[in-house]
């Protein structure tokens, strides 16, 4: 069976004009226990790669630029 | 190389004990593993990073079960949690850990961790338990986990993250030898042997599909996802009182705590939609969650978390804790609802089903010593029997394991396991990455959550089960033989499935063993809707054995604490009456 994308709306947002990851921070990514932030081979920025947050704010808390916001998943916003 | 990508890989190391997960059991066991033998090899072995995973994430607010002298005794105590559970529970090891617990507070206190005291400098014990006081808040709870980062550094604990145990390895006599892991984030397998294995892997959270649809939008951290229980299991452990549920209250579509053991202590309520209270106590049993069950389906619902009648100083008070720690996203969601605490009370509502004996009592049986059935595999946390264990629980009892861990891996050398049984998981394990079409593990995991809502959310219904049962079966069959895993993560999803769905799996046959009625909503089989003391005053050990799925009752070990017969029912009486 072919297998299509499906869109969703991902809780985590990530600024990339205060985010350092393009100078080698990698913290987000480190401590999200669900593994969901990785570093864009594009824009060397901190993203949200997989809508799968349980919305506990480490990476949020953890980012030392603020770079990083927690939003409710919008489901149960 | 680009994280996610598959690595086809297989690396061995070994160490003296070896601990998985380290949230909150499993960083204590590891220490005092350490601290009994500096010389020994620890390894703590976790799925996400130590620094940030498990329930306490973010913190706690406070202790739920803490006895401390002068507020409470270990034998009122005892008693308190075996009137609670209905009976079933085996004293010894509840008992050890009222013993043992206050020690912990005061090693906790130690890290820096602080507790209430109030102005004579004694421990601020607040009352939310049916009979006894043992709540003592945390002023600084959103540090518990850089506290004992701090402390697995200092000991030198060996820690590898983003492994997920998959597997356990025994010898041929039954000893435990090691575990299989695979790197999240490359695929990459690594066995480890061992002389002795804790599980501290937490509770089975993603068993049940929340009302808001969102996968991870679960009560416990959604990393919970049971595999502890599915190791044990397919290691021959024995598994104690499944069917004896864990389901919470909770703020509505929020799915995290409201929290009535936060504001309770203050004045707060839970009230129905009349602004009454309609149960006695706020702490979670399961007669509590059927009268609150009850009231949801009466028309006196919804039910509310009420403490907009309290000083604004004190709203502000548990507003603060409670969009600080634990889940400090409260604060987020109910400021996008318009909801403020001055103004409106809470809606809450009940989680979707779970296995945990931080609130319950279900879980990998073991005794007083935090041993399995397995000769050298341990257990502690919420995935341990030891009932309503909540965090303290878990710090006390994975202290207990990881001294008796080291005890014994210090009087044995490596057992010896089949290197087939390595090939056998490894072809297991890499499955869904060689085939090129299939279904995703994020389908398959929906699906088996939406049946494990539709057929074994309380009551729980034979004829319900019997079909939830064959349509688990059917999924079952197109996870084995069709999910497909395109990169690492996908793979550690497809490996959690797994374990989702031998937790379902082990729902419903506890459940359905289990021929009566017994703590309140959590196992509530309308086909056997009486208490039956006579047959089933016992635990009931689920196992596999020769490769079947096997239930068996198990005597309740004599109490340590007699019980009065007029306290047995204390907890039956939750629903506030009519008084003439």
């Amino acid at each position: 069976m072919p297998l299509a994308s499906y869109q969703t709306s991902v809780p985590v947002v990530v600024d990339d004009a205060k985010c350092i990851a393009d100078k080698g921070c990698t913290v987000c990514v480190d401590v999200c226990p669900l593994d969901v932030l990785r570093i864009s081979d594009m824009t060397n920025k901190a993203y949200m790669a997989y809508d799968e947050c349980w919305y506990c704010m480490p990476c949020e808390a953890d980012c030392p630029t603020g770079a990083v916001t927690v939003n409710i998943p919008y489901l149960l916003r | 190389m680009a994280l996610d990508q598959i690595v086809d890989g297989l690396s061995e190391v070994s160490c003296d004990v070896l601990v998985i997960g380290g949230g909150t059991a499993g960083p204590m066991a590891a220490l005092k593993a350490k601290l009994k033998n500096p010389k020994a090899n620890v390894v703590l072995l976790e799925k996400a990073n130590v620094k940030r995973s498990g329930a306490i994430s973010m913190g706690m607010d406070g202790l739920n079960n803490a006895v401390i002298p002068g507020y409470a005794t270990p034998e009122q105590y005892t008693k308190e949690i075996t009137i609670a559970n209905d009976g079933i529970v085996d004293q010894k090891a509840v008992y050890k850990y009222a013993q043992n617990c206050y020690k912990i507070v005061e090693e906790l206190d130690s890290f820096g961790i602080r507790f209430l005291k109030n102005e004579n400098g004694d421990y601020a014990v607040k009352k939310v338990h049916h009979i006894g006081s043992y709540v003592l808040p945390m002023p600084n709870g959103e540090t518990v986990k850089k506290a004992l980062y701090r402390q697995l550094r200092r000991a030198r604990i060996l820690i590898s993250n983003r492994y997920m145990a998959t597997r356990l390895l025994k010898s041929s006599d039954g000893r435990i030898a090691g575990a299989i892991s695979v790197n999240t984030r490359t695929a990459e397998m690594l066995v480890i042997k061992a002389k002795a294995v804790i599980l501290c892997m937490g509770a089975a959270g993603r068993l049940g599909l929340p009302t808001s649809g969102y996968m991870f939008g679960t009560y416990e951290n959604a990393a919970n996802s049971g595999d502890g229980y599915a190791m044990a299991y397919h290691a021959g452990a024995a598994l104690a009182n499944l069917e004896c549920y864990q389901i919470n209250p909770l703020i509505k579509d929020y799915n995290g705590p409201a929290c009535a053991y936060v504001a309770g202590p203050f004045g707060a309520f839970t009230a129905n939609n009349e602004g009454s209270r309609f149960i006695e106590c706020d702490y979670w049993s399961g007669q509590m969650m059927l009268e609150f069950y009850n009231e949801l389906l009466s028309g006196k619902g919804p039910v509310f978390l009420q403490l907009k009648h309290l000083h604004p100083n004190t709203i502000e008070e548990i507003e603060t804790t409670l969009h600080k720690v634990e889940r400090p996203t409260r604060g987020l969601f109910q400021q996008g609802r318009g909801v403020d605490y001055r103004k409106e009370s809470i809606e809450m509502h009940i989680s979707e089903i779970g296995f945990c004996s931080g609130h319950s009592a279900s879980g990998v049986f073991v005794d007083d010593n935090a041993r399995t059935t397995v000769p050298g595999l341990y257990a502690a946390g919420d995935m341990a029997s030891v009932p309503h264990n909540y965090m303290l629980g878990a710090f006390t009892n994975g202290a207990v394991a990881g001294i008796d861990a080291m005890e014994f891996a210090d009087s044995h050398d490596f057992a010896d396991f089949d290197a087939a049984d390595v090939a056998k998981e490894r072809d297991r394990v890499m499955a869904p990455t060689k085939r090129e079409d299939g279904i995703p593990p994020n389908q398959v995991e929906y699906k088996t959550r939406r049946l494990v809502n539709d057929y074994l959310q309380p009551p729980k219904v034979t004829r319900k089960y019997e079909l939830g049962m064959r349509r688990l079966a059917e999924t079952r069959q197109d996870m084995q033989e069709h999910m497909i895993a395109r990169n690492a993560h996908e793979l550690l999803r497809a490996l959690e499935v797994q374990s989702i769905m031998d937790c379902a799996d082990m729902a419903v046959h506890a459940s359905l063993y289990r021929e009566e009625s017994r703590w309140g909503l959590y196992h509530w089989r309308t086909d056997f809707p009486e208490k039956d003391n006579e047959n089933w005053f016992c635990h009931t050990l689920l196992s596999k054995q020769d490769g079947k799925m096997t239930s068996e009752k198990r005597a309740v070990e004599p109490y340590v604490v007699p019980i009065a017969d007029d306290e047995k029912d204390l907890y039956d009486k939750q629903r506030i009456r009519a008084t003439a």
